[in-house]
């Protein structure tokens, strides 16, 4: 399994308008919601755990990148959703939650069982460590764009 | 340094990044000729589970001392400072 195998049309949002983390989250869950990925419980589950195990990363070049998720339970069938964001959002740092990381782009992960998925993950840490995939994120102009080029990662 | 070194990976909620640090963990100690038994758990968790534990690597803040090591490191997530982390897993295992 590939990201490209996670990520469908229906839960990639381009060009983003958010102010704030809970409101990309919402705004990503409820995508998940409508998929049929994510229990109803599932959204205010990833914004409470959101503010107590923050998941921004601080990425080594100009994109940060969050990756909001929450416990099991919340879980119908593993899947992602992704948003790149018009102006970045502050998410709080994983690393040191007290320090803000302006994000760009935003992968809320539906994970189903513990230590599984983790290809997904994996792949997501790769995407993570190349700042030229993220740039090409930040630049595509529609949904296969994206398709494209985690595909073209596992090549 | 016989016998396999036990490390508790930890993360908020011992779903996602803890699973990405323990498998790049136990791959590059590997390559080291460091053997390992790796077990995963959540924040709240690590109290109860420390005293088994040789090691503690952690993507989330921890703060308690249990008397163990604890290395706290996203580079095997963010890739950033990797190579120093791995430096300091191999130095702190074979102390």
């Amino acid at each position: 399994m590939s990201l490209s195998n996670y990520l469908n049309e229906s839960t990639i949002s381009l060009n983003l308008d958010a102010e704030t983390s809970t409101e990309v989250i919402r705004h990503l869950g409820e995508k998940l919601f409508d998929a049929g990925f994510v229990k109803d419980s599932f959204i205010e589950a990833a914004i409470t755990r959101e503010s107590t195990f923050p998941t921004g990363l601080s990425l080594n070049g100009d994109i940060n990148v969050a990756i909001p998720h929450t416990d099991v339970i919340h879980v119908q069938q593993s899947g992602m959703a992704m948003a790149i964001l018009t102006k970045p959002v502050i998410f709080q740092n994983m690393e040191d939650p007290s320090e803000a990381v302006s994000v760009g782009i935003v992968f809320l992960m539906a994970l189903d069982q513990p230590h599984a998925q983790i290809e997904m993950l994996q792949e997501i840490a790769e995407v993570l460590q190349d700042q030229t995939i993220l740039q090409r994120l930040m630049k595509v102009k529609d949904i296969q764009d994206v398709i494209k080029a985690f595909v073209e990662i596992r090549k | 340094m016989v016998g396999k070194k036990r490390i508790l990976v930890v993360c908020g909620t011992a779903i996602a990044t803890a699973a990405v640090v323990a498998k790049a963990i136990e791959e590059v100690l590997d390559k080291r000729g460091i053997s390992t038994t790796i077990r995963q758990c959540k924040s709240s968790e690590v109290l109860s589970l420390a005293q088994d534990a040789d090691l503690i690597v952690t993507t989330t803040p921890v703060a308690t001392d249990h008397g163990k090591p604890i290395i706290q490191t996203l580079a095997f997530i963010t890739g950033i400072g990797k190579q120093a982390v791995i430096e300091e897993l191999v130095r702190t295992l074979s102390s």
